[in-house]
Protein backbone atom coordinates (compact mmCIF):
# COMPACT_ATOMS: atom_id res chain seq x y z
CA UNK A 1 0.00 0.00 0.00
CA UNK A 2 0.71 4.24 -0.62
CA UNK A 3 1.30 5.96 3.04
CA UNK A 4 -1.36 8.31 3.67
CA UNK A 5 -1.11 12.12 3.04
CA UNK A 6 0.88 13.76 5.45
CA UNK A 7 2.96 17.16 5.46
CA UNK A 8 6.39 17.02 5.51
CA UNK A 9 9.31 19.11 6.74
CA UNK A 10 12.75 18.52 5.78
CA UNK A 11 14.11 19.91 8.98
CA UNK A 12 17.63 22.10 8.29
CA UNK A 13 18.45 22.12 12.10
CA UNK A 14 17.92 21.08 16.14
CA UNK A 15 16.03 24.15 16.93
CA UNK A 16 13.34 24.09 13.92
CA UNK A 17 12.98 20.19 15.08
CA UNK A 18 12.31 21.44 18.28
CA UNK A 19 9.68 23.74 17.70
CA UNK A 20 7.78 21.54 15.31
CA UNK A 21 7.77 18.80 17.83
CA UNK A 22 6.44 21.67 20.37
CA UNK A 23 3.71 22.66 18.27
CA UNK A 24 2.76 19.58 17.06
CA UNK A 25 3.40 16.77 19.71
CA UNK A 26 2.02 13.55 19.11
CA UNK A 27 0.94 14.35 15.61
CA UNK A 28 4.21 14.45 14.38
CA UNK A 29 6.69 11.80 14.22
CA UNK A 30 10.29 11.83 13.53
CA UNK A 31 11.49 10.58 9.92
CA UNK A 32 15.08 9.59 10.63
CA UNK A 33 16.53 5.78 8.90
CA UNK A 34 12.66 5.63 8.33
CA UNK A 35 13.35 1.34 7.90
CA UNK A 36 10.38 0.91 10.93
CA UNK A 37 8.43 4.00 10.18
CA UNK A 38 8.23 3.52 6.30
CA UNK A 39 6.28 0.12 6.66
CA UNK A 40 4.06 1.69 9.39
CA UNK A 41 3.46 4.44 6.78
CA UNK A 42 2.67 2.34 3.76
CA UNK A 43 0.45 -0.41 5.82
CA UNK A 44 -1.16 2.81 7.18
CA UNK A 45 -0.93 1.90 10.65
CA UNK A 46 -0.19 5.31 11.21
CA UNK A 47 -1.48 8.61 10.33
CA UNK A 48 1.06 10.98 11.23
CA UNK A 49 -0.56 14.73 10.54
CA UNK A 50 3.60 15.71 9.67
CA UNK A 51 6.53 14.01 9.06
CA UNK A 52 9.87 15.74 10.66
CA UNK A 53 12.88 14.72 8.40
CA UNK A 54 15.90 15.14 10.93
CA UNK A 55 18.42 13.36 8.11
CA UNK A 56 19.76 16.84 7.64
CA UNK A 57 20.53 17.89 11.04
CA UNK A 58 23.82 17.56 10.83
CA UNK A 59 24.98 18.07 15.22
CA UNK A 60 22.63 14.56 15.60
CA UNK A 61 25.34 12.50 13.18
CA UNK A 62 28.43 10.80 14.54
CA UNK A 63 30.31 8.77 17.28
CA UNK A 64 32.97 9.61 19.52
CA UNK A 65 34.97 8.80 22.54
CA UNK A 66 35.35 11.25 25.49
CA UNK A 67 35.90 11.34 29.48
CA UNK A 68 35.72 7.32 29.31
CA UNK A 69 32.17 7.00 27.87
CA UNK A 70 31.21 6.51 24.04
CA UNK A 71 28.75 9.09 22.11
CA UNK A 72 26.94 7.72 19.72
CA UNK A 73 24.15 11.14 17.55
CA UNK A 74 21.36 9.86 17.23
CA UNK A 75 21.59 9.49 13.21
CA UNK A 76 24.53 7.38 13.15
CA UNK A 77 23.80 4.62 10.58
CA UNK A 78 24.26 0.77 11.49
CA UNK A 79 26.37 0.26 9.40
CA UNK A 80 28.33 3.32 10.38
CA UNK A 81 28.46 2.15 14.00
CA UNK A 82 28.85 -1.49 13.24
CA UNK A 83 32.21 -0.37 11.29
CA UNK A 84 33.38 2.39 13.96
CA UNK A 85 36.69 1.10 15.33
CA UNK A 86 35.38 3.41 18.77
CA UNK A 87 32.48 0.75 18.88
CA UNK A 88 34.83 -2.22 18.26
CA UNK A 89 37.01 -0.84 21.11
CA UNK A 90 34.87 0.28 23.47
CA UNK A 91 31.86 -1.43 22.87
CA UNK A 92 32.11 -4.93 21.65
CA UNK A 93 28.85 -6.04 22.81
CA UNK A 94 27.18 -3.41 20.44
CA UNK A 95 29.66 -4.59 17.34
CA UNK A 96 28.56 -8.22 18.06
CA UNK A 97 25.12 -7.42 18.07
CA UNK A 98 24.94 -5.70 15.05
CA UNK A 99 25.51 -7.92 12.08
CA UNK A 100 21.99 -9.87 13.53
CA UNK A 101 20.21 -5.86 13.01
CA UNK A 102 17.79 -6.86 9.74
CA UNK A 103 19.50 -7.06 6.41
CA UNK A 104 22.46 -4.76 4.78
CA UNK A 105 20.18 -2.41 2.68
CA UNK A 106 18.25 -1.83 5.77
CA UNK A 107 21.32 -1.46 8.08
CA UNK A 108 22.65 1.13 5.23
CA UNK A 109 19.40 3.36 6.15
CA UNK A 110 18.54 2.66 10.14
CA UNK A 111 19.80 4.78 12.83
CA UNK A 112 20.87 3.93 16.38
CA UNK A 113 18.44 6.55 17.57
CA UNK A 114 15.56 5.18 15.57
CA UNK A 115 16.15 1.79 17.38
CA UNK A 116 15.87 3.11 21.00
CA UNK A 117 12.96 5.56 20.28
CA UNK A 118 10.75 3.27 18.57
CA UNK A 119 11.99 0.38 21.68
CA UNK A 120 10.50 -2.32 19.70
CA UNK A 121 10.83 -5.37 21.82
CA UNK A 122 12.60 -7.52 19.54
CA UNK A 123 15.74 -4.81 18.68
CA UNK A 124 18.71 -5.60 19.40
CA UNK A 125 20.00 -2.38 20.49
CA UNK A 126 17.55 -1.26 23.25
CA UNK A 127 18.82 -4.53 24.97
CA UNK A 128 22.48 -3.77 24.41
CA UNK A 129 21.74 -0.16 25.63
CA UNK A 130 20.36 -1.74 28.60
CA UNK A 131 23.29 -3.98 29.52
CA UNK A 132 25.68 -1.54 29.09
CA UNK A 133 23.92 1.12 31.53
CA UNK A 134 23.66 3.64 28.58
CA UNK A 135 22.07 7.40 29.31
CA UNK A 136 20.00 8.81 26.66
CA UNK A 137 19.81 12.50 26.07
CA UNK A 138 16.83 13.98 25.27
CA UNK A 139 16.47 17.76 24.42
CA UNK A 140 12.70 20.34 23.65
CA UNK A 141 12.79 23.45 23.62
CA UNK A 142 12.59 24.27 27.26
CA UNK A 143 15.86 21.97 27.50
CA UNK A 144 17.56 18.82 27.98
CA UNK A 145 17.60 15.77 29.98
CA UNK A 146 19.31 12.35 30.16
CA UNK A 147 17.03 9.04 30.98
CA UNK A 148 19.03 5.94 31.81
CA UNK A 149 18.33 3.03 30.25
CA UNK A 150 16.85 1.28 32.74
CA UNK A 151 14.11 4.05 33.42
CA UNK A 152 13.78 4.70 29.75
CA UNK A 153 11.67 1.52 28.29
CA UNK A 154 7.86 1.67 29.17
CA UNK A 155 6.54 -1.37 27.28
CA UNK A 156 5.72 -2.36 23.98
CA UNK A 157 7.24 0.51 21.87
CA UNK A 158 7.12 2.87 25.10
CA UNK A 159 9.69 4.78 26.28
CA UNK A 160 10.34 8.05 28.98
CA UNK A 161 10.49 10.49 25.79
CA UNK A 162 7.88 12.89 26.12
CA UNK A 163 5.94 13.78 22.57
CA UNK A 164 7.66 17.21 22.87
CA UNK A 165 11.34 15.55 23.10
CA UNK A 166 13.39 14.52 20.60
CA UNK A 167 16.21 11.84 21.07
CA UNK A 168 19.80 13.48 20.74
CA UNK A 169 22.40 10.86 21.61
CA UNK A 170 23.11 8.01 23.35
CA UNK A 171 25.95 8.16 25.94
CA UNK A 172 27.59 4.54 27.35
CA UNK A 173 30.27 4.49 30.11
CA UNK A 174 33.30 2.51 28.44
CA UNK A 175 34.19 -0.05 31.02
CA UNK A 176 37.37 -2.41 30.64
CA UNK A 177 37.65 -5.81 31.29
CA UNK A 178 33.69 -6.96 31.31
CA UNK A 179 32.92 -10.01 28.90
CA UNK A 180 30.60 -9.11 26.14
CA UNK A 181 28.21 -11.68 24.62
CA UNK A 182 25.26 -11.31 22.34
CA UNK A 183 22.87 -14.08 21.31
CA UNK A 184 19.66 -14.33 19.46
CA UNK A 185 17.93 -16.65 17.76
CA UNK A 186 15.53 -15.89 14.93
CA UNK A 187 13.64 -17.43 11.53
CA UNK A 188 15.89 -16.34 9.01
CA UNK A 189 19.09 -14.24 9.69
CA UNK A 190 18.19 -10.79 9.76
CA UNK A 191 14.57 -11.21 10.63
CA UNK A 192 13.09 -10.22 14.43
CA UNK A 193 14.51 -12.58 17.11
CA UNK A 194 12.30 -14.73 18.77
CA UNK A 195 14.61 -14.84 21.41
CA UNK A 196 17.58 -12.86 22.43
CA UNK A 197 20.27 -11.83 24.97
CA UNK A 198 22.83 -9.37 25.43
CA UNK A 199 25.14 -10.21 28.47
CA UNK A 200 27.71 -7.87 30.23
CA UNK A 201 30.24 -9.83 32.68
CA UNK A 202 32.78 -8.57 35.16
CA UNK A 203 34.69 -11.62 36.12
CA UNK A 204 37.48 -12.30 38.78
CA UNK A 205 39.18 -15.07 38.51
CA UNK A 206 36.51 -16.87 37.01
CA UNK A 207 34.14 -15.42 39.39
CA UNK A 208 31.11 -14.02 38.56
CA UNK A 209 32.16 -10.36 40.53
CA UNK A 210 28.88 -8.32 38.64
CA UNK A 211 27.39 -7.99 35.34
CA UNK A 212 24.28 -7.09 33.62
CA UNK A 213 22.01 -9.56 32.16
CA UNK A 214 19.55 -8.31 29.67
CA UNK A 215 16.59 -10.44 27.23
CA UNK A 216 14.74 -9.15 24.39
CA UNK A 217 12.16 -10.12 22.41
CA UNK A 218 10.42 -12.17 25.30
CA UNK A 219 8.90 -9.36 27.27
CA UNK A 220 7.12 -6.36 26.08
CA UNK A 221 10.58 -4.15 26.71
CA UNK A 222 14.20 -4.79 27.00
CA UNK A 223 14.69 -6.66 30.42
CA UNK A 224 17.52 -7.11 33.09
CA UNK A 225 17.25 -10.61 34.85
CA UNK A 226 18.13 -9.52 38.51
CA UNK A 227 17.32 -12.69 39.95
CA UNK A 228 19.31 -14.99 37.41
CA UNK A 229 22.57 -12.43 38.11
CA UNK A 230 21.67 -12.63 41.89
CA UNK A 231 22.36 -16.20 41.71
CA UNK A 232 25.50 -16.34 39.31
CA UNK A 233 27.60 -13.72 41.72
CA UNK A 234 29.84 -14.77 43.29
CA UNK A 235 29.67 -18.30 41.97
CA UNK A 236 32.45 -19.88 39.49
CA UNK A 237 31.01 -20.29 35.86
CA UNK A 238 30.43 -23.82 35.58
CA UNK A 239 27.38 -25.99 34.07
CA UNK A 240 25.77 -25.72 37.82
CA UNK A 241 26.21 -21.89 37.77
CA UNK A 242 24.33 -22.09 34.38
CA UNK A 243 21.66 -24.40 35.65
CA UNK A 244 20.81 -22.20 38.51
CA UNK A 245 20.65 -18.94 36.75
CA UNK A 246 18.18 -20.62 33.98
CA UNK A 247 16.26 -21.49 37.59
CA UNK A 248 16.31 -18.14 38.93
CA UNK A 249 15.31 -16.63 35.18
CA UNK A 250 11.95 -18.04 35.77
CA UNK A 251 11.54 -15.25 38.28
CA UNK A 252 12.74 -12.40 35.91
CA UNK A 253 10.91 -13.20 32.56
CA UNK A 254 7.08 -13.90 31.84
CA UNK A 255 7.27 -13.83 28.10
CA UNK A 256 4.85 -12.84 25.67
CA UNK A 257 3.01 -14.85 23.53
CA UNK A 258 2.46 -14.41 19.73
CA UNK A 259 1.77 -15.87 16.04
CA UNK A 260 5.76 -16.47 16.01
CA UNK A 261 6.27 -18.09 19.58
CA UNK A 262 4.28 -19.47 22.67
CA UNK A 263 4.93 -18.04 26.39
CA UNK A 264 6.72 -21.55 27.02
CA UNK A 265 8.64 -21.63 23.84
CA UNK A 266 9.97 -18.45 23.85
CA UNK A 267 11.35 -19.09 27.69
CA UNK A 268 12.63 -22.48 26.69
CA UNK A 269 15.09 -20.72 24.02
CA UNK A 270 15.54 -17.45 26.14
CA UNK A 271 17.23 -20.95 28.91
CA UNK A 272 19.01 -22.31 26.10
CA UNK A 273 20.81 -18.76 25.14
CA UNK A 274 21.53 -18.39 28.81
CA UNK A 275 23.67 -21.53 28.78
CA UNK A 276 24.83 -21.04 25.77
CA UNK A 277 26.19 -17.40 26.55
CA UNK A 278 27.64 -18.30 29.93
CA UNK A 279 29.73 -21.46 28.39
CA UNK A 280 31.02 -18.78 25.79
CA UNK A 281 31.43 -15.85 28.50
CA UNK A 282 33.27 -18.76 30.87
CA UNK A 283 35.32 -19.79 27.37
CA UNK A 284 36.21 -15.89 26.34
CA UNK A 285 37.48 -15.32 29.88
CA UNK A 286 40.04 -18.30 29.81
CA UNK A 287 41.17 -17.15 26.43
CA UNK A 288 39.79 -19.17 24.23
CA UNK A 289 36.91 -18.63 21.56
CA UNK A 290 34.04 -20.87 20.90
CA UNK A 291 31.30 -21.11 18.20
CA UNK A 292 28.10 -21.39 20.04
CA UNK B 1 -6.28 16.97 3.48
CA UNK B 2 -5.43 18.11 0.63
CA UNK B 3 -2.07 16.30 -1.33
CA UNK B 4 0.99 18.62 -0.45
CA UNK B 5 3.90 18.41 -3.21
CA UNK B 6 7.66 19.61 -2.99
CA UNK B 7 10.00 20.59 -5.67
CA UNK B 8 13.43 18.05 -6.10
CA UNK B 9 16.46 17.63 -7.93
CA UNK B 10 18.74 14.84 -7.95
CA UNK B 11 20.97 12.61 -10.25
CA UNK B 12 19.50 9.69 -11.85
CA UNK B 13 21.65 6.51 -13.56
CA UNK B 14 23.99 10.08 -14.18
CA UNK B 15 21.24 12.49 -15.68
CA UNK B 16 19.81 15.43 -13.98
CA UNK B 17 16.45 15.12 -13.26
CA UNK B 18 13.94 18.10 -11.63
CA UNK B 19 10.20 16.90 -10.68
CA UNK B 20 7.27 18.35 -8.34
CA UNK B 21 5.92 15.28 -6.42
CA UNK B 22 3.85 14.51 -3.50
CA UNK B 23 5.58 14.31 -0.43
CA UNK B 24 4.52 11.18 0.32
CA UNK B 25 5.44 9.24 -2.55
CA UNK B 26 8.31 7.09 -2.06
CA UNK B 27 11.17 6.42 -4.36
CA UNK B 28 10.40 3.49 -6.48
CA UNK B 29 6.76 4.75 -7.21
CA UNK B 30 9.03 8.14 -8.07
CA UNK B 31 10.85 6.36 -10.35
CA UNK B 32 8.44 3.79 -11.87
CA UNK B 33 6.06 6.20 -12.97
CA UNK B 34 7.87 9.66 -12.79
CA UNK B 35 10.80 8.38 -14.60
CA UNK B 36 9.25 5.29 -16.58
CA UNK B 37 12.70 3.23 -14.46
CA UNK B 38 10.31 -0.32 -14.27
CA UNK B 39 13.24 -2.27 -13.63
CA UNK B 40 13.13 -1.51 -10.03
CA UNK B 41 9.74 -3.78 -8.65
CA UNK B 42 7.31 -3.19 -6.07
CA UNK B 43 6.89 -6.32 -3.76
CA UNK B 44 5.81 -6.46 0.34
CA UNK B 45 5.99 -2.14 -0.02
CA UNK B 46 6.99 -2.51 3.54
CA UNK B 47 10.95 -3.53 3.50
CA UNK B 48 11.11 -7.10 3.68
CA UNK B 49 11.81 -8.34 0.35
CA UNK B 50 14.52 -6.60 -1.74
CA UNK B 51 12.84 -6.56 -4.91
CA UNK B 52 12.85 -2.42 -4.66
CA UNK B 53 16.55 -2.43 -4.16
CA UNK B 54 18.46 0.74 -5.33
CA UNK B 55 21.88 2.34 -4.91
CA UNK B 56 21.28 5.93 -3.08
CA UNK B 57 24.91 7.69 -3.00
CA UNK B 58 26.44 4.78 -3.20
CA UNK B 59 24.73 2.43 -1.06
CA UNK B 60 22.00 -0.35 -1.35
CA UNK B 61 18.73 0.84 -0.06
CA UNK B 62 15.27 -0.12 0.02
CA UNK B 63 13.31 1.80 -2.43
CA UNK B 64 10.18 1.48 -0.56
CA UNK B 65 11.01 2.78 2.51
CA UNK B 66 12.42 5.91 1.25
CA UNK B 67 10.26 9.02 0.24
CA UNK B 68 11.28 10.89 -2.99
CA UNK B 69 11.25 14.13 -1.38
CA UNK B 70 14.65 12.67 0.44
CA UNK B 71 16.64 11.84 -2.35
CA UNK B 72 16.81 15.90 -3.06
CA UNK B 73 20.71 16.11 -4.45
CA UNK B 74 21.47 12.61 -4.24
CA UNK B 75 22.62 10.19 -6.58
CA UNK B 76 20.38 7.10 -7.39
CA UNK B 77 21.43 4.34 -9.57
CA UNK B 78 18.83 1.88 -10.86
CA UNK B 79 19.20 -1.34 -12.04
CA UNK B 80 18.90 0.31 -15.54
CA UNK B 81 21.92 2.45 -14.49
CA UNK B 82 24.02 -0.68 -13.43
CA UNK B 83 22.68 -2.10 -17.20
CA UNK B 84 23.79 0.65 -19.39
CA UNK B 85 27.52 0.99 -17.54
CA UNK B 86 28.26 -2.75 -17.78
CA UNK B 87 29.30 -2.89 -13.88
CA UNK B 88 28.05 -6.52 -14.08
CA UNK B 89 27.62 -7.23 -17.35
CA UNK B 90 29.04 -10.78 -15.81
CA UNK B 91 27.22 -11.34 -13.53
CA UNK B 92 23.99 -11.04 -15.60
CA UNK B 93 25.62 -13.30 -17.93
CA UNK B 94 26.46 -15.58 -15.10
CA UNK B 95 22.31 -15.41 -14.00
CA UNK B 96 21.54 -16.32 -17.81
CA UNK B 97 24.33 -19.12 -17.79
CA UNK B 98 23.00 -20.55 -14.27
CA UNK B 99 19.50 -20.01 -14.98
CA UNK B 100 19.22 -18.11 -11.86
CA UNK B 101 15.94 -16.31 -12.75
CA UNK B 102 12.49 -18.18 -13.23
CA UNK B 103 9.82 -15.38 -13.10
CA UNK B 104 12.04 -12.77 -13.17
CA UNK B 105 10.62 -10.51 -10.50
CA UNK B 106 13.32 -10.47 -7.95
CA UNK B 107 16.28 -10.49 -9.96
CA UNK B 108 16.41 -6.71 -9.98
CA UNK B 109 16.84 -6.65 -6.52
CA UNK B 110 19.19 -9.74 -6.59
CA UNK B 111 21.12 -8.23 -8.72
CA UNK B 112 21.52 -4.77 -6.91
CA UNK B 113 22.47 -6.52 -3.79
CA UNK B 114 24.61 -9.23 -5.74
CA UNK B 115 26.65 -6.20 -6.66
CA UNK B 116 27.23 -5.26 -3.78
CA UNK B 117 29.77 -8.24 -3.26
CA UNK B 118 30.99 -8.33 -6.42
CA UNK B 119 32.00 -4.38 -5.86
CA UNK B 120 33.83 -5.31 -2.57
CA UNK B 121 35.83 -7.85 -4.03
CA UNK B 122 36.17 -10.85 -1.75
CA UNK B 123 36.04 -14.26 -2.53
CA UNK B 124 33.19 -15.20 0.04
CA UNK B 125 32.30 -18.63 0.97
CA UNK B 126 28.45 -20.07 -0.46
CA UNK B 127 27.19 -19.40 3.25
CA UNK B 128 28.45 -15.88 2.99
CA UNK B 129 26.41 -14.90 -0.17
CA UNK B 130 23.18 -16.41 1.45
CA UNK B 131 23.65 -14.01 4.53
CA UNK B 132 24.09 -11.73 2.13
CA UNK B 133 21.23 -12.53 -0.11
CA UNK B 134 19.03 -13.29 2.99
CA UNK B 135 16.46 -9.67 2.39
CA UNK B 136 15.91 -10.71 -1.02
CA UNK B 137 13.19 -12.71 -1.11
CA UNK B 138 12.96 -15.44 -4.19
CA UNK B 139 9.17 -17.12 -4.41
CA UNK B 140 9.88 -19.24 -7.16
CA UNK B 141 12.76 -20.61 -4.55
CA UNK B 142 15.44 -20.45 -6.99
CA UNK B 143 18.17 -19.49 -4.60
CA UNK B 144 20.85 -22.21 -5.23
CA UNK B 145 21.25 -21.11 -9.10
CA UNK B 146 21.48 -17.19 -7.74
CA UNK B 147 23.76 -18.12 -5.15
CA UNK B 148 25.97 -20.38 -8.08
CA UNK B 149 26.02 -17.40 -10.22
CA UNK B 150 27.21 -15.24 -7.53
CA UNK B 151 29.98 -17.61 -6.31
CA UNK B 152 30.89 -18.19 -10.38
CA UNK B 153 31.20 -14.28 -10.96
CA UNK B 154 33.79 -13.94 -7.68
CA UNK B 155 35.69 -16.28 -8.77
CA UNK B 156 36.01 -15.35 -11.84
CA UNK B 157 36.89 -11.90 -10.86
CA UNK B 158 39.37 -13.56 -8.27
CA UNK B 159 41.49 -14.43 -11.36
CA UNK B 160 41.67 -11.40 -12.78
CA UNK B 161 38.43 -11.60 -14.90
CA UNK B 162 36.73 -8.22 -15.78
CA UNK B 163 33.20 -7.67 -15.47
CA UNK B 164 32.86 -8.22 -19.43
CA UNK B 165 29.89 -10.80 -19.83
Amino acid sequence: MKPPKFSYVRAGGLAQVLELLEEHGEEAQILAGGQSLMPVLNMRLSRPKLLIDINRVDVLKGIGFEAGQVRIGALARHVEVASSPIVHHHLPLIAEALPHVAHLAVRNRGTFGGSIALADPAAELPACALALEARFVVASSQGRREIAAADFFKGMQATARRPNELLIETLIPARQNRIPVFLELARRHGDFAIAGLAFQLLLEDGIVADGRLAYFASEDRPTLALRALAAIRGQRLGPATAEAAVAALAGDLAPIENAQASAKMRFHLQSILTRRALAEAHARSSGQTRTT
Amino acid sequence: MSEETMSISLTVNGEKVSRSVPVRQHLVDFLRTELGLTGTHLGCEHGSCGACSVRVDGVLVRGCLMLAVQTEGSEVVTIEGLDATGEIADLQAAFVERNALQCGFCTPGMLMAAAELVRAGARNTRAEIRTHLAGNFCRCTGYHAIVDAIAATLDRRANGGDNRG
